[in-house]
């Protein structure tokens, strides 16, 4: 493969980026200066020796089949400011990239990622899939206590839900945070992650701004919904037993056939707690027609390792997690290094989107939102925020969404403004009940140039 | 009252103040049954959306029928636009890698020269940096084109793009008259300044004619602003009116009038300057060699004030010698070839000139050379580069000889320099380098280089350098490169010099080298 062919924008690389601060310091090295001995090989290799404080100049290695990445600097971060510099370079001078043979240090990394993804495909091969559980005996009896533990959380939290009804939402105004705190604190002690996020959000619905007791009254509603399903979830079909465990907290693994398409990397956005980084990257599948959801986290302030550039494809293989819509999936083997795409997803209209969100709800109520493409749609600002309405209005007037909050902060929303000069563009987003979060735009003269709004 | 405003009634008050009107569950207890309803009213709430009515939409952006950038200068700008947020690091150290927020400004004014349209995606960090750096604006500006402004309108942080140079592209065409009259009758203050340059540029005396036939109406401080832009195209033509304005109610109009007036050598007012300085200044033949004589005004009569002179003095000065250095400097130049008998201005200049009075006079024909963008004396009121500064002929500061070079042609400027950074080195040149055209004419650059090498193996640490590096880094032609990079090296550390400095100069260097390189492939992008 040429690797021209899939040389990555600049805007793909800086998207790699753990942090502003890295993305700052990677542009600084994306530039011949301090670089030498750069080559690459035709399948996806990239090596250079970047020239740092020191004297001895560092070593960084790229995979961007994986992506992975290697560097002799001692940074923390993932990729380095030296990665992305390396990659940088490769996006604007390209000429100044060689290629040829990879140097023994590049080379013994390289040589060990081939051999650990050999190693995976002869375990799959094998039919074991993952490595087999010592002792299933006793894993089944540790799945059984935790689920005792849960099953105490969700009895607990339904008794809080009871008693603050009882005494009126009024009072959790005045009650503040601490009592939520608390509760959130106690739903961790019984393991049910998901349980003690929810405790967490109704903790912060009181201080959000007008109408806020409908909002804790709906959020009650829903994570008693989910109390009542986890008590009875052995009498729940099957998906829906499968969704009340992930929405609880359990893990789901990765199961089922693996689906090979090529995948569009649609949008890649972090969110954090505090102590938790997790990325969230929305493919598309183009032949198949299905979106996925492949989440990675990275704890105490170090990025997620896993990164896709937004607007490639990937011809990869993935397995879908049981549950919750069955969006979420696992990255299984990439067949090939990443190339540019032609179009977008099709997509709909604004009422399309909110069919497909409601259709969404049947399979988990709890959904907050549902991943949509809308095609020909316009922004348009309005006195209470900005709408997504259709291009081409219906008989009797057109039809509009509303952008959610959080969206309306973000800079991405000057640029889908931008993008659309008041005509239609094309969005992907998360459509749900707050309204609509567009996460990557496209306009009808550049459809292959994807442009990133979170 | 709706059954789900009943649940929140009583879900707000209580199931005990208020139990909700609902059959009781298997639990039978009311909370249970509260929270039952308003689970299934939530879903069915959330799965039953429907889309609201479409808003009016904005009227779409004018369409922008300029090129668009090619693909990597596509990216490059990206990356511009993403290292812009990097502060610079205050003093000391800088790395060897380029500073590209330096690097914007030039790749902008090269974007527009090749007549490209920005990428609609990077319009709103485009008018972030603007916004940020008043520098940037009339080229990101400019690159914005149509859909920039059109974008600044929906954004209260970007209204300043809708001021001034930016507003500029939704004036009528210079001589649409019907237009341009409404427009001057009706607009903003700042639409009307606009206005009347855009006109001035096309016609001026169309420009002149709008201005009088509202004159007497305008506010002072409009009158002022409206006065300053005839400098641009200023003729004979425009002297009745001026000489008008010389009686003008407000000071500083009057004080305009004259310096514009001044500036025209033809001029009634400069006439008037050149008699009465003339009087002030005689050449004395009897004391053997001649002496320039200075005699100093005794009154600033009324007259002098009306033609623009300031009667009082600022702290510190005395009265006569203030009143004489704006006569000087009001007077055309062309007025002491006649006084000194068909001298040359070098000739003039190097006169000796009796009682002190020589940096008085000559700091007033300075002020003339440049007002009058009289490159002959600047050249003679610069003197020779090599001389040492103190010994000049009568030059105060380099920043007023920065403003003598400005008056010369650029070629002519660049080997002033050259010769100067030559003969003094760097630590004076800072401002002299601001004035020269970019990038840098030959012998220039080289000039530069070869004192910042001197520098270098002189020992000392490269910071006191800092700004000349840094203007070396935009200003230098990327030819250099090659010359450069021998400089690159570490080199072997004198036994007096300070410690590490040659690894200091080497990464300067270094950084100097990527800027130049990245600068040629930024240009080369750019060509497509």
């Amino acid at each position: 493969m040429d690797t021209q062919g899939v040389r990555w924008t600049a805007d793909q690389v800086l998207a790699l980026a753990p942090d502003d601060a890295s993305r700052r310091a990677g542009s600084k090295l994306g530039t011949a200066g301090p670089w030498s001995s750069t080559g690459g090989s035709g399948e996806g290799a990239v090596w250079g020796l970047c020239r740092g404080s020191g004297s001895t100049p560092y070593r960084t290695v790229v995979d961007i089949t994986g992506p992975a990445y290697s560097c002799s600097c001692p940074s923390r971060k993932f990729p380095c400011k030296h990665a992305l510099g390396l990659l940088l370079l490769r996006a604007a001078d390209g000429a100044d990239i060689g290629g040829g043979d990879a140097p023994d240090w590049a080379e013994q990394w390289l040589e060990g990622r081939r051999k650990r993804a050999e190693g995976v495909r002869a375990r799959k091969a094998d039919g074991s899939g993952r490595a087999g559980t010592a002792d299933p005996e006793a894993a089944r009896r540790r799945a059984e206590r935790r689920a005792a533990r849960i099953t105490a959380g969700a009895e607990e939290l339904e008794h809080r839900l009871a008693d603050l009804l009882r005494g009126g939402l009024a009072s959790a105004e005045q009650s503040g945070y601490g009592l939520w705190e608390e509760t959130a604190a106690r739903m961790v002690d019984a393991q049910a992650p998901g349980l003690a996020g929810r405790v967490r959000d109704l903790g912060a619905i009181p201080g959000s701004g007008p109408g806020w007791p409908v909002r804790l009254l709906e959020e009650c509603a829903l994570t008693h919904l989910l109390d009542r399903a986890w008590l009875s979830v052995d009498r729940l079909p099957g998906p829906l037993a499968a969704t009340v465990r992930t929405r609880v907290g359990l893990p789901a693994p990765p199961q089922g056939a693996a689906v090979r398409d090529q995948w569009l990397v649609l949008a890649q956005y972090d969110s954090t707690d505090g102590k938790l980084t997790t990325r969230r990257i929305w493919l598309y599948g183009r032949e198949t027609g299905l979106t996925a959801l492949l989440l990675s986290f990275g704890a105490m302030g170090r990025a997620p390792e896993l990164g896709l550039p937004v607007g490639v494809m990937v011809d990869a293989a993935l397995t879908p997690h049981a549950g919750a819509g069955a969006l979420r999936a696992e990255l299984g083997e990439l067949f090939s290094a990443p190339t540019p795409f032609d179009a977008p997803p099709r997509g709909g209209t604004v009422g399309d989107a909110l069919t497909a969100y409601g259709l969404a709800l049947r399979e988990d109520p709890w959904l907050d939102s549902w991943p949509v493409t809308l095609a020909d749609v316009v922004p348009i600002p309005t006195d209470h925020g900005w709408q997504l309405a259709d291009a081409a209005p219906v008989a009797g007037g057109g039809e509009a969404l509303p952008l959610s909050g959080p969206a309306l902060g973000r800079p991405g929303l000057w640029r889908l403004a931008a993008l659309s000069g008041g005509g239609p563009v094309t969005v992907f987003g998360e459509c749900g009940h707050r309204g609509f979060t567009p996460l990557a735009a496209w306009s009808a003269d550049a459809p292959g140039e994807t442009v990133p709004l979170h | 009252m709706d059954a789900w405003e009943e649940l929140v009634t009583s879900a707000l008050l209580g199931t005990d103040r208020r139990p909700p009107a609902l059959p009781k569950t298997v639990a039978g207890d009311a909370p249970v049954a509260l929270l039952d309803a308003a689970a299934l009213h939530t879903v069915r709430r959330r799965a039953g959306l429907r889309p609201g009515p479409a808003a009016p939409a904005p009227e779409p952006a004018p369409a922008d029928t300029r090129r668009p950038l090619p693909e990597p200068a596509r990216h490059r700008l990206a990356q511009l636009l993403a290292g812009r947020a990097a502060a610079a690091p205050s003093g000391g150290r800088r790395g060897a890698a380029p500073d590209l927020a330096e690097l914007l400004p030039q790749w902008l004014a090269a974007a527009g020269d090749h007549g490209y349209k920005a990428p609609a995606s990077a319009l709103p960090a485009l008018l972030d940096a603007a916004r940020a750096r008043t520098d940037l604006r009339p080229q990101a500006l400019a690159l914005a084109g149509p859909r920039g402004l059109w974008l600044a309108r929906l954004n209260p942080e970007w209204k300043f793009a809708l001021r001034g140079a930016g507003g500029s592209s939704a004036l009528p065409y210079p001589r649409d008259g019907e237009a341009v009259r409404a427009l001057w009758e009706e607009g903003l203050f700042a639409e009307r300044v606009a206005l009347l340059a855009s006109v001035r540029t096309e016609d001026p005396a169309a420009a002149l004619e709008l201005l009088r036939s509202t004159w007497t109406a305008e506010r002072a401080e409009d009158r002022l602003m409206f006065l300053d832009s005839l400098r641009a195209g200023l003729s004979g033509a425009d002297e009745e009116f001026l000489e008008a304005a010389l009686s003008d109610r407000s000071r500083n109009v009057r004080s305009t009038a004259a310096e514009l007036l001044s500036a025209l050598p033809d001029s009634a007012l400069a006439g008037r300057m050149a008699r009465r300085a003339s009087s002030c200044v005689s050449l004395d033949r009897t004391k053997g060699a001649e002496t320039v004589v200075v005699e100093a005004p005794h009154e600033c009569d009324e007259a002098m004030q009306r033609d623009g002179l300031v009667p009082t003095p600022p702290a510190g000065r005395g009265e006569r010698s203030w009143w004489l250095g704006q006569l000087v400097e009001s007077a055309p130049l062309s007025c002491w070839q006649a006084r000194f008998g068909g001298r040359a201005p070098e000739e003039i200049v190097a006169l000796p000139v009796a009682d002190d009075w020589q940096g008085e006079l000559h700091a007033a024909w300075c002020r003339a050379a440049v007002r009058q963008r009289d490159a002959g004396w600047s050249r003679a009121l610069l003197g020779a580069p090599a001389a040492p500064p103190a010994t000049g002929p009568g030059i105060a500061s380099l920043a007023e000889r920065a403003k003598l070079l400005s008056t010369l042609p650029d070629e002519e400027r660049a080997r002033w320099v050259a010769s100067f950074i030559a003969a003094h080195g760097l630590s004076e040149a800072f401002q002299l380098l601001g004035v020269c055209t970019v990038p840098w004419a030959e012998p220039l650059g080289g000039a530069v280089i070869d004192a910042l090498d001197i520098a270098r193996e002189a020992g000392s640490y490269p910071w006191s350098f800092s700004g000349v590096m840094g203007l070396a880094e935009r200003c230098l032609s990327p030819d250099a490169a090659p010359q450069l990079e021998s400089l690159t090296a570490l080199p072997a550390e004198p036994e007096d010099a300070s410690p590490g400095a040659g690894s200091y100069w080497s990464e300067a260097f270094q950084r100097l080298v990527s800027t130049l390189r990245l600068r040629a492939t930024m240009r080369a992008e750019l060509a497509g």
